[in-house]
Formats: structure tokens, sequence, C-alpha cells
């Protein structure tokens, strides 16, 4: 790591293309950037994420960290690249009045004629579609479960605003899932007449499944509460009797349906790097959490009249 | 065929929602040759990594068959053993324990009726129990010669067909068979039991990954396709390195040779791959006819002794590593005329590539460990620097990675820095990301799971094999008749005789 302090744009710009010769490649091939908005309490563990799905997704990782706004404008950064980066890193940390002008400190820096994904590890903004640093990237991916308070709210208020490119890692945490349920009905193509979601009584990922199953089966899907940890059971009524999966220990789930002996199955709650691995592997727009985004509005709209 | 799941009118399915892994149905697998390095080192980890990607269907249940005196729980040792070293993804008891009470032991002899009786009880029993469905895979990791007494009792008692609603397949390893005759035999052998999309024949070496990874570079872009022919391309190096010797296979390697092992099915679907005209579409069937159609198109040069080379490694320094030769390996015959080094040149005798070698080579106990696909550009037809100045310029070359590091090299020139005017060959590489991680699957998970979900393979149908024998059988006869291969020293790119056979063409090797 090179540190830079007090530093502009395009010195950090030089900087990866010094830290790339040192390391002995001159080109590589990088396939996006992905900025990383975090507070500096965080900024440690979401870097680490952003590492490990470099792997995958060999990026140009700008971590952003917004100090305080007043006073004058201060640029700092760490450049880097090799140590387990599948790509050159920079954490820039701004201080002073160009906090609020984060965006042009940034946009030099973005590969050109590529994409740009764009994460905030914790508190998102309330329209990351409209956020000047979340108007650079085509994917925004937000997490309401890494809210402090409220994460209903903001996962309610991410399906709001909802742009094309935006996700939510609580969406992402329900792909296995909705894998297994989509893989029930594989086998057993009866019609749903019925469904109930049993989860810790805040999660934004049991309202995002409720509303996906809402949107896709088009029937009324109970909520019911448990101790969690997340998800604990999914249960669809058929007329031969309920295909139901229910996981009490956040790894092992149990999977029944008619006429079939009961059947173990592993469905583990993943870390954030797995996560964001899946999330950075479809940059275009996610029609299926549009579909469930609407559906979330519409119910709780509902849910407020009644 | 006929599948126990669909996937027309589910709701919860969505051509659009493309996060959706496909999980296989109901089903189980039976594996012939538990004890082998196949089953140890490839598949038991990938039924593993598969069940940790959840990718299994809940209930899979593995039926190991072999001639040992074990219950079911020494089987589940041998797996939790090969799991533990092989596998890709970690470790995970509960993952391990619902995979584990799956686990079924059948012992007996390939022609024990009895250990038959008892496997075809085991497969009903798993059907109650954990819902397989009736639905069974048999993967025959065994020496071919045996598949003909397996397939043949499978079908005595009633295995290979579990009725209605339900699939039975069956998958086999590469050899397919060790001359044109003998595939055809295999093949009539499988064939009389199993439709042709129960047969999943496998070449371990060219995952479905790599393929992909191929027909996209070539027919998703404009910037290659212009110059993929004739009038660009100079000639074609496609190679397979191993840099470890036969290990303890000497009774499968003793009178198979590189060329059986390596080049009629592995090399010889590459060139397919590079040379195919597009498909009309992206699918198993439109891609078959494609590599049908270019390996008929290939043929032999008229000069066999001329234009083919072999050897056998001899002792020497690989990697740092004392090594012995293949004449000392143990269970080889000091007179044994095995090739572990195998070239030939194939012309493919078509508009596109009419005059255009394609050279093919493998060994074992070479510099490094690689496969790769090099196509060597002509020269510039006319270079308007003077000729110091292009001294170290040699032709453009593309190179396709298989492994290890799945990528592409470009090789092109470019002026050194300097006052003065000198050209000289720089690289680019792109390296395809992901090889190490979760998410990528290693070719056998991406096979296994084919199979699972009946997926039409992308693998070679039996006309494939059978084109490519036509091809090879030819030159195994010449060297059968013209006695023993050259030798080269352990840790070197093979023998002179496959310098020399470039050297005829005007051309050398490249140093991959």
């Amino acid at each position: 790591m090179i540190e830079l302090t007090d530093t502009t744009s395009s010195k950090i710009a030089a900087e990866f293309v010094r830290s790339r010769v040192r390391a002995g490649s001159p080109a590589m091939g990088m396939v996006m950037t992905l900025i990383i908005v975090t507070p500096e309490d965080d900024a440690v563990q979401a870097m680490e994420a952003a590492r490990r799905a470099s792997r995958e997704h060999p990026s140009r990782v700008l971590g952003v960290i917004l100090g305080d706004g007043r006073g004058a404008s201060e640029v700092n950064a760490q450049v880097g690249s090799g140590a387990g980066w599948g790509g050159e890193t920079a954490l820039i940390r701004l201080k002073g009045e160009v906090v609020k002008h984060a965006e042009s400190v940034i946009l030099p820096l973005l590969l050109p004629d590529s994409p740009v994904a764009i994460w905030w590890p914790t508190s998102p903004p309330p329209n990351p579609a409209a956020d000047p640093l979340g108007a650079l990237a085509k994917r925004r991916i937000t997490d309401s479960a890494s809210v402090t308070r409220g994460k209903s709210v903001a996962m309610l208020a991410q399906c709001e605003t909802y742009a094309p490119g935006d996700t939510d890692l609580s969406w992402t945490r329900l792909t296995p899932w909705r894998a297994l349920l989509a893989a029930a009905l594989d086998q057993h193509p009866l019609k749903v007449t019925g469904a109930a979601v049993t989860a810790e009584r805040i999660s934004p990922s049991a309202d995002l499944l409720v509303a996906w199953l809402a949107d896709r089966l088009k029937v009324k899907v109970q909520r019911h509460n448990s101790s969690g940890p997340g998800i604990t059971g999914v249960s669809m009524d058929t007329k031969q009797g309920p295909i139901s999966i229910s996981r009490a220990d956040g790894r092992l789930a149990s999977f029944s349906s008619p006429n079939r002996p009961d059947r173990p199955v592993a469905l583990k709650r993943r870390e954030v790097p797995a996560l964001l691995s899946e999330e950075l592997r479809r940059l275009d727009e996610d029609d299926t959490y549009a579909a469930t985004a609407r559906r979330l509005v519409r119910l709780s709209k509902q849910a407020a009249k009644s | 065929m006929s599948t126990a799941s669909s996937t027309d009118g589910n709701p919860l399915r969505d051509p659009l929602d493309r996060r959706l892994p496909r999980i296989a149905g109901p089903c189980g697998m039976v594996l012939f040759g538990v004890t082998g390095d196949l089953s140890r080192k490839k598949v038991m980890p990938a039924i593993y990594d598969l069940a940790n990607r959840g990718m299994l269907p809940p209930g899979f249940s593995l039926v190991g068959f072999a001639r040992r005196d074990w219950a079911d729980q020494d089987f589940a040792q041998i797996v939790h053993d090969s799991v533990k070293e092989h596998a890709r993804t970690p470790f995970r008891e509960e993952v391990w324990d619902q995979l584990s009470e799956g686990f079924r032991f059948v012992p007996g002899d390939f022609d024990d009726d009895h250990a038959f009786e008892q496997l075809r009880r085991t497969v009903e029993e798993l059907d109650e129990l954990r819902g397989t469905g009736g639905n069974m895979a048999f993967y025959l990791a065994i020496p071919p010669a045996f598949f003909g007494t397996v397939v043949g009792q499978l079908e005595e008692h009633g295995l290979a067909d579990g009725g209605e609603d339900t699939w039975r397949r069956v998958v086999v390893e590469k050899p397919f068979g060790h001359d044109l005759e003998s595939a055809r035999e295999l093949n009539d052998v499988l064939a009389g039991v199993f439709e042709p999309d129960e047969i999943f024949r496998i070449d371990h070496y060219l995952g479905k990954e790599t393929v992909q990874n191929i027909l996209a570079m070539r027919f998703a872009n404009n910037m290659f396709e212009p110059i993929w022919n004739a009038n660009y391309v100079d000639h074609v190096q496609i190679t397979m390195a191993e840099d470890i010797g036969i290990g303890g296979r000497a009774g499968y390697y003793d009178g198979i040779g590189a060329a059986r092992d390596v080049i009629q099915n592995h090399l010889l679907q590459l060139l397919a791959l590079v040379a195919m005209e597009e498909p009309i579409a992206f699918d198993a069937d439109s891609l078959r006819t494609e590599k049908q159609k270019v390996l008929a198109s290939a043929e032999l040069p008229g000069r066999l002794d001329l234009t083919t080379a072999r050897g056998q490694y001899a002792p020497g320094w690989q990697g740092g590593e004392k090594v012995i030769g293949f004449l000392e390996e143990e269970g080889i015959k000091k007179t044994s005329a095995t090739e572990t080094f195998a070239a030939i040149t194939v012309n493919v005798e078509t508009r596109r590539w009419s005059g255009v070698p394609f050279y093919l080579r493998t060994g074992k106990r070479l510099g490094r460990r690689v496969t790769e696909v090099a196509i060597v550009f002509k020269r510039a037809p006319h270079l308007p620097f003077s000729s110091t100045a292009t001294e170290e310029l040699t032709q453009n070359a593309l190179v396709i990675r298989v492994q290890p590091d799945e990528g592409m090299t470009m090789r092109f020139g470019s002026k050194v820095p300097g006052t003065a005017m000198e050209i000289r060959d720089v690289n680019m590489d792109f390296a395809y990301g992901g090889s190490f991680t979760e998410a990528s699957a290693e070719a056998y998970e991406r096979l296994i799971l084919d199979v699972l979900l009946g997926d039409p393979p992308l693998f070679p149908q039996h006309e494939e094999v059978e084109q490519s024998w036509r091809l090879l059988d030819p030159v195994i006869k010449h060297w059968e008749r013209k006695g023993r291969p050259d030798s080269y020293e352990s840790g070197t790119w093979g023998p002179a005789s496959a310098d020399a056979m470039l050297a005829r063409d005007g051309r050398t090797w490249r140093r991959p």
C-alpha cells in the first residue's frame, strides 16, 4: 500500500500505473470499477469483502470514506494492487468541503469503457440512483439489513425509490431459498393455493420473500414470527398437501413434500463476500427484483389501508 | 427420454430471473470403481462440492459398488477421506451429515448376480427412504474392458429401466476404445442398453466452462472472425503438457500411450472447437453438427514419417526434482514401446483452413503443466522498417490458455522505448477471473450436474469419437511398424524428432 496524503485524483491514477508496473504487470484484465461508500468504522471489513469478491471480479475498487464536511478540503488515499487483490484498490478519505463533491474525485478514476458498480455496506442513501456517487454507477447495491434502526422501513424505502440497476443484499440472501422453492414446484407441478413465510420479527429478506411469492403465485402469503435466525420456514399449500422447507439453525433445512419422505438439505446463510460476488455477476437490471419491489410497495399500501 | 421434473408452467420460474440455479430433481448415483483414483480425487469431491453449494436435490444418494468386503460406514469413510483431501469448498459438518445419510455400499464382482440383485434392492429402498424417485445415474469409473459386463448386468437385473416417469443414465470416461474397431464395439455395448441421450461420455480434461469460453471468444466478438482463416493464420499449435510421469498408472498407461490417451479425445476436441464454423445456435445439437463436420474434413498428411513424432521420457530433472525414466517406472517392461510424447500434423481440408497445418502435441514429464491452443499468424506482408529493427519480431500469435490460469494471451510487436527503432514481441494477457472462487464450478461439478439435470452434454457423441479414431488409427499403425519411440530427457519439451518435424516446415514449437 502506498500512502498519498493531501492528494488529487490524477496523482491517485498515476500511482495505479506505477504500482502496476512495480507488480510486473503492465496490463490487467479488470472488468469494472467498484465504488464502496463506507463509514470509517466499517471500512476494513468492507474492503476485505471486496478483496474476496475481486478474485471472481477483478476490478478497480475505490473505497470512499466521507469524513467531516467542515473545514478545508483534504483528500488522502491509500493506493495498491496485488497482495490478494484481483485488481487495484484505493481507499480514499475525504474531509472538509470536498465531501460534498465526492463525485469529482471519483469520476476521473473510473476505468474507461467498463461498467461501474457502487455498494453501500451500511446506511444506504434513501434514493441511491439520485445520490451523486450513485449516479455514476449502473449497478447500485444496498443492504437494508445492515441499517441499525428501522430495517423494514429502509427496505421499503429502497423499493419505493427503485431504479433499474438497484438491488439489495436482502434479496441476494434469498437466492438459495428461492432456488429450492422453485425446484420444489419443478418436482411437484401443483397449483399453490396459499403460502406462508416464518422469520424473525424484523427481516427485510422475509418481506421480499413474501412479496416475491405473492407476485409469482398470485396468492395471499401469510407472515409469521419466530426467533430466527433469519428466515426459519416457508410453506406452500397444494391440494395434495403442503410443501414446506424449515430451517431452525441457519444451516440445515428439512424439505417435506406430499407423498415423499422428509429430506435434509444444506441451506446455509452466506457471508457478505459471497453475496457481493453474486451481485457483481449481473450488471444489468434484475427484472425479478423490480417486480418484487413493486409488489412489496403495493402490499404495504394495502396493509396500511386495512 | 422422460424426466420427472418439468419447468413448464412453474410460476416460480421466470426466464428473466437469471439468479436461480437449476437444482437437479430427485435422484441418486451408483458409482462403479469406488477405489480408483478418478473416484477418490474427482467424482467424490465434486459430489460434496455440489452438495455444499446446494445444487444437489434433497435426499441425493450415492451407492458404491466394488469388490471389497465393506459395510456402508466403510464406504462413507473412504468418501469422507477423499472429500477432506480433495474437495474445493470448505468441509462443513452439516452438509456432510445430510449427504452421508444417503451413502450405501454393495460388495461384489461385476459378474456376480447376487450383488446386482442387492444393488437393485438398494436402489428401490432408496426410492422409498430417501425419495430418489427412481432416477439413477450409473457412473462407470472402471476400465472399459468391464463396461460390457456391467451394462449387461444392469439390463439383466432391471436396473437400466426405472419405469414410467423416471430416468436412468450411464456415464463413461475416456478412453472411448483404443482404436476405431474397439470404439465401435464399446458403442454397440452401450447403445444396446441405453439411448444415445442417456449416454454421457466424459473428457475430464475439457470442462464445459472451457468449451463455452472458446465459443464465446470466437462467436461473440467481431474482431477475431475476419482473421480466423488461411489468409491470415500461418499454423495452429495445440499443446497439452504434463509435468508428472505416469505415476501409479502403469497398468492403464502401458500399451495405451499419449496419442490414445490425450490426442484422440482432448486435442482433437480442442481442434474441432477452434476450427469449426459458427453453429446455427448455441445448443448441443448444432454444436455437435459443426464439430462433426470439421472432424470429418480433417486429414493426415501423406508422409507420416515426416509429420509425426513420438518419444519416451528418460531420467532427468523436472522442476528441481530428480525423476526416473519411463522404462524404470514400476510395472513397465524394459522393452515397452509405449509413447509418452506424441505429436501429429493434421490438415483441415476446408476453404477456411486449407494450407494451415494444425500441430498437435502432448507429453508427460515435459517442462511444465500447460494446455493451450496457439493461433500463429503470418508475418505482415511488408515491413517498412530496416531488417535490424525487426530482428527480434516474430509472428503475431493469439494463445487460448486452457489451463492452468485459463485465459488468453496476445503476442504482437511493439517498439522498444528509446531513440533507436527496434521492434520486439510483447505479450498481453487476459485471465478469466474466478478460477479460485467457490462460485466457479470445477469441470467435474458441471459435468455431474449436467448428468443429473439431463442437459444434453457438450461432450462428444459417438460419431465424433469415430472420426477421431479414423484420424489416429493410421498414425498408431505407422508407429507400431517403426520400432521404438525416441527418448527425451525429463523436464524438457520433448524429443529432437518433434523439433525436426516442425523444422521441415520451417517452423518451431512455441515454448508454452
